[in-house]
């Protein structure tokens, strides 16, 4: 099932409908990942229901979600995700990555890390499904340098309010109520939802990143790829 | 009329919803004050009383509150339901630092499909809310509260009163959602004169105090009080009458078990603390320290106590978390108030199974005021005042680090009138019986150095008591403080971050400043003329003498 592996081609747009919203952070390499998770578990803390029950004539009941606290370590900061031993690995699995590869790239330390979520549509023999996203929230990473542990106890604080602002945006976007998927059939619940966690059901997301070169373009070499079902043909 | 575009099941169910969102904001809002991490598990099979499809724990107490407040009735326009945070010094002062509203205005959504579309925007709305708590000034203050100050909540409903607020308060938006009868909005207005406030500041930063000073208000005796009083008096009949609705959250079985107290040291400090240590009078509102109860969530331990407070004041919060204070030996001894300065104790109250009702029958509200010794790890520090000493002249004077001697943290007397026999410090039976004044306290004022040729030769040689560092001639027995750098309650309160902090900016050395420094060049100049003749003279000597090193 797809999770966190995800090709979007470079430079992609969003689909029509498909709204983005934009987040920028300032970080230090030791609160990269930490600012990461911050920000995608707040969004997927909204975008995750409990498990669906189907019954019959077409009615279900909704499991339980749970929450917990995150205290950060490096920032001076707290923040709520859902009760998900699976999907906090998965993050953790992605943020890694995206961390790694900032690290490696010998840029200077920016990139931005995506998460979508999309639908998939059925589509008939011979097409195969399209991913259509519905949602992109991308979160531009600026990392930086700091020459002492003054300059860094100042970074903890400043890196933590900057991260209520952005957990108060996301808030914001989240009350539009905007477009959501219509509440899928039994049939079509794993177009909609990510149904392999046991605990909790995420819409279906994908996440991916992207370093950018001193010159801002997007450097391709460190994106995860897996193949598309439209290049399988 | 607008009423009957909605079915009636429909109006029973939105009316239910309203209701029990309105409790469960209550719950989060409460236990994101109370200074703990919070942990619900996620359950795939739904157990069918998860309000919202979210695991939020109830604990019995705030939905008791939460009912009393709303008494059968739900937020509509001109009532809305507010939840007050507020912080409380163990000294009595207090300030309001957030108002929690939940409002309804006239806005009406009438396509809005209640039992789906409402229902999960509501969850939304509480999981939205989890997220703000946290980003609030107030959290980062609740989790680091029991020490100088605690976090209270108070339930009211009716208008929202933001004065208290302070000037230039904020306002958060949680969220909103449309529903047939109205908008619901949940906001968050808080005080932003605590953003810069960390508990780092709290504990060591006196101007910031002052600051703070400012804002601390005497609550006005409850006939004056502009807010509506959250009565908590036991035993008064609810004369609302409940929707006959289902509801599975009336049943609380509360069990309780005492927490062992945790440490709690209490150290005060003032910006200018010209004063003897205040007298702590009658007025002084003080949460009882006696009764700790802790409710079982789960894998998440929570702790609440309802407050205690003086008669006449007009804040009958309830503190979310106060932990500490007790003495472990006797975890629920009590100590009154000295009549003539004794101080008797005052009989354990029952360990467990109280009731919470039964618990705040045991609150002042005949006039008697509790307070409690401090626990055993507390030390007698002394009261320091640095800017008196013009010891050096930096600029870390300005800061004025005063100190109150700790004798005991709620001590409801003047200082000097506290026995040793309350205070369980090491070698208690060797400390000075009577509690020094501040004026004969060795470590405000100094006793004048030795009157000798040399300092080195003074200490080696003095005939005053030697190996006493408080020069306290009186007492057989000194007290040695041990004191390791870095401790707590070390004469500067400092952790080792801070104490990094600050002498990572020594102060200029005064050989380096400008007029020092332009006056000796100028005397420099002036004797260069001279020096070079002699130079010039001995220009010989100086040869001979190279000559030798080659």
């Amino acid at each position: 099932p797809c999770r966190t592996c995800c090709l979007a081609p470079s430079g992609a747009a969003p689909a029509m409908n498909c709204r983005a919203e934009v987040l920028e952070v300032s970080v230090e390499g030791r609160q990269v990942e930490e600012a990461m998770l911050a920000v995608l578990h707040t969004v997927l803390l909204h975008r995750s229901t409990g498990k669906f029950h189907y019954k019959k004539e077409g009615t279900y009941s909704i499991g339980t979600v749970g929450t917990q606290d995150v205290d950060c370590d490096f920032i001076d900061f707290a923040y709520v995700r859902v009760s998900s031993e699976e999907l906090d690995r998965a993050l953790r699995k992605a943020v890694g990555e995206f961390k790694d590869a900032l690290r490696n790239s010998g840029s200077d330390g920016m990139g931005q890390i995506s998460l979508e979520f999309y639908q998939k549509k059925k589509s008939r023999w011979p097409f195969s499904d399209e991913c259509i996203p519905w949602e992109l929230w991308t979160i531009k990473v600026n990392v930086v340098n700091l020459a002492n542990e003054q300059e860094r106890q100042i970074c903890r604080e400043k890196v933590g309010e900057k991260l209520c602002e952005k957990i108060i945006n996301i808030v914001e976007v989240m009350n539009r109520h905007e477009y959501l998927p219509k509440m899928p059939t039994q049939s079509e619940v794993d177009n909609v939802f990510d149904t392999s966690l046991k605990d909790v059901q995420p819409y279906l997301y994908k996440i991916s990143y992207q370093i950018t070169d001193s010159l801002g373009t997007s450097v391709t070499t460190t994106m995860r790829r897996l193949i598309k079902d439209t290049l399988a043909l | 009329a607008m009423d009957t575009d909605l079915s009636s099941q429909d109006r029973k169910d939105l009316d239910k919803f309203i209701k029990f969102f309105a409790l469960k904001t209550v719950q989060v809002i409460v236990q994101a004050r109370l200074g703990e991490k919070i942990c619900t598990r996620s359950s795939s099979s739904p157990t069918g009383s998860d309000w919202f499809n979210l695991a939020i724990k109830d604990i019995p107490e705030v939905t008791h509150e939460a009912k009393k407040a709303l008494a059968g009735q739900l937020p509509a326009v001109g009532r809305s339901m507010c939840v007050e945070i507020s912080l409380k010094t163990s000294e009595g002062d207090s300030m309001e630092l957030e108002i929690w509203c939940l409002e309804m205005n006239e806005k009406c959504d009438k396509e809005i499909k209640v039992s789906y579309t409402v229902y999960n925007r509501l969850s939304l709305l509480l999981k939205s809310l989890l997220a703000i708590t946290r980003v609030t000034p107030a959290y980062r203050l609740s989790r680091k509260q029991g020490h100088e100050y605690v976090i209270l909540y108070r339930i009211y409903f009716g208008e929202v009163q933001l004065s208290g607020l302070g000037e230039g308060f904020q306002t958060v938006r949680v969220g909103t959602v449309g529903t047939p009868v109205g908008t619901i909005t949940l906001s968050c207005a808080y005080r932003i004169n605590l953003a810069f406030m960390s508990t780092r500041q709290f504990e060591r930063t006196p101007p910031i105090m002052g600051i703070i000073i400012d804002h601390f208000v005497d609550r006005p005796y409850p006939s004056s009080s502009p807010m509506h009083p959250c009565n908590y008096r036991a035993g008064e009949d609810n004369a609302a009458v409940y929707p006959s609705v289902e509801d599975s959250q009336e049943v609380c079985t509360t069990s309780f078990s005492t927490s062992p107290p945790s440490q709690c040291v209490f150290t005060v400090t003032k910006a200018h603390f010209q004063t003897p240590p205040p007298v702590v009078t009658d007025t002084l509102k003080v949460p009882v320290m006696g009764l700790a109860f802790s409710h079982q969530l789960s894998s998440s331990r929570l702790s609440y106590q309802p407050a205690a407070l003086g008669v006449g004041s007009a804040d009958m919060g309830y503190p979310v978390l106060f932990a500490g204070g007790l003495n472990a030996a006797h975890p629920h001894q009590l100590i009154g108030p000295g009549k003539e300065g004794g101080v008797p104790p005052i009989p354990s109250q029952p360990a467990h199974g109280t009731q919470a009702d039964q618990e705040r029958m045991c609150t002042p509200l005949d006039g008697v005021h509790y307070s409690a010794a401090t626990p055993s790890s507390s030390e007698d520090t002394e009261t320091v005042s640095n800017s008196s000493e013009g010891k050096c002249g930096s600029p870390h004077d300005l800061l004025e680090t005063i100190f109150i001697r700790k004798v005991g943290a709620f001590v409801n007397k003047p200082i000097n009138q506290v026995t040793m026999a309350n205070l369980d410090i090491p070698f208690a039976m060797f400390a000075p019986k009577n509690v020094e004044l501040e004026d004969n306290d060795p470590m405000v004022n100094p006793p004048d150095s030795p009157e000798t040729e040399s300092p080195l030769q003074g200490s080696l040689h003095s005939e005053g008591s030697s190996g006493s560092s408080t020069g306290n001639t009186h007492d057989d027995f000194v007290m040695i403080d041990f004191k390791p750098a870095f401790s707590k309650d070390d004469i500067l309160p400092m952790d080792l971050g801070t104490f990094y902090r600050e002498f990572q900016n020594p102060p200029q050395l005064s050989s380096l400043s400008i007029d020092i420094g332009a006056q000796s060049m100028a005397e420099d100049l002036d004797s260069l003329p001279e020096k070079l003749a002699v130079h010039e003279k001995n220009v010989k000597e100086f040869d001979a003498f190279v000559e030798t090193l080659q």
